[in-house]
């Protein structure tokens, strides 16, 4: 804990490529995940069992906070805003177990996912508003804007990598000085507040990647909720 | 000890104590704000909630920059090498 948290710790190597403590932890955490996503979708029924339930529960709730910010049918965009959450989640509770740093600390995992979210900005938005009207999204309100849009688009990028980096880098820091200052079962508190910032931060990361999506995708022209609109089946009408 | 780092170290402490002020308050604001229309509309409280959610976090963005040029005066600071 007395090391950089900007430095890395190398686990070892494969052939030439040195594999960093960080990036072993990410991958059993993307194993988890998909090892209990596999597990758990295996058998579903049409009358819902407990965990069933459990699942769809997450699902309706992504898709409700989707639809909620975009006002759009949130079917494109959950597959990678529910990841995002859930891989953000699972990787900031790993702090819990001794000896793991969550890779989330690092700015490296950071840069990554925030990268994935910048990519899906440009994707989503040529998917929906083809090339030329994604292009033309830049000019908007005015032509005088196109300096500033393009910017925009780095900047909040890279606080959108800064942020998750500051705060759980923050909170495991915080919680190695306590310990090392005052020692067994004191920093208690604090690893519970480290709880609940990593879960404050998955959710704002997943609703930001919402936001971004949503603004280069435009405005929901048409697909907007209808009230009550729960049950009903919605076609995007892009 | 190296004048830069002492430079350095003081720097990195005004760094945060100084950028924490503004959004400090920036929040507070906010989360006053919040309070009061959830008040006023109890209905509305999902939207505001995860409206302030996110501006919040915009705000915390400041404060969190300030941490890591605190970090890069500390770790990585290219004048002490």
């Amino acid at each position: 804990m007395n090391d950089s948290p900007l430095s890395v710790q190398v686990a070892f190597h494969i052939g030439p490529v040195p594999v960093t403590t960080i990036v072993v932890t990410t991958w059993f955490v993307m194993a988890g995940l998909t090892l209990a996503a596999v597990l758990l979708t295996r058998r579903l029924r049409f009358v819902a069992g407990s965990v069933q339930t459990v699942l769809e529960l997450i699902v309706i709730t992504v898709d409700a906070q989707i639809e909620g910010t975009m006002q759009r049918d949130p079917a494109p965009y959950r597959v990678l805003v529910g990841t995002l959450f859930l891989f953000i989640l699972a990787a900031n509770w790993t702090s819990l177990v001794p000896h793991i740093e969550p890779p989330t600390a690092h700015l490296e995992t950071d840069a990554a996912l925030a990268f994935v979210v910048f990519v899906a900005t440009i994707y989503h938005g040529i998917r929906v508003n083809g090339p030329l009207g994604y292009l033309k999204t830049f000019a908007e309100p005015s032509w005088v804007m196109i300096p500033l849009n393009l910017i925009e688009q780095i900047t909040r990028t890279f606080s959108l990598m800064v942020r998750l980096f500051g705060n759980v880098m923050s909170g495991v820091f915080v919680i190695g000085i306590v310990l090392s200052l005052a020692g067994l079962l004191v920093p208690i508190p604090l690893m519970a507040l480290d709880l609940l910032t990593g879960a404050v931060q998955a959710y704002i990361f997943a609703v930001l990647a919402t936001v971004f999506i949503g603004a280069a995708v435009g405005e929901g022209n048409g697909a907007a909720r209808l009230p009550e609109s729960g049950k009903d089946i919605r076609k995007e009408t892009d | 000890m190296d004048y830069i780092k002492i430079v350095s170290i003081i720097a990195a402490a005004l760094a945060v104590s100084f950028g924490a002020i503004g959004p400090a308050l920036a929040e507070g604001r906010a989360v006053a704000a919040a309070m009061d229309a959830i008040a006023r509309q109890p209905e509305a409280a999902g939207t505001l909630s995860r409206t302030l959610f996110v501006g919040l976090a915009m705000i915390e963005t400041m404060a969190i920059y300030c941490l890591v040029i605190a970090l890069l005066l500390l770790f990585a600071n290219p004048y002490t090498l």
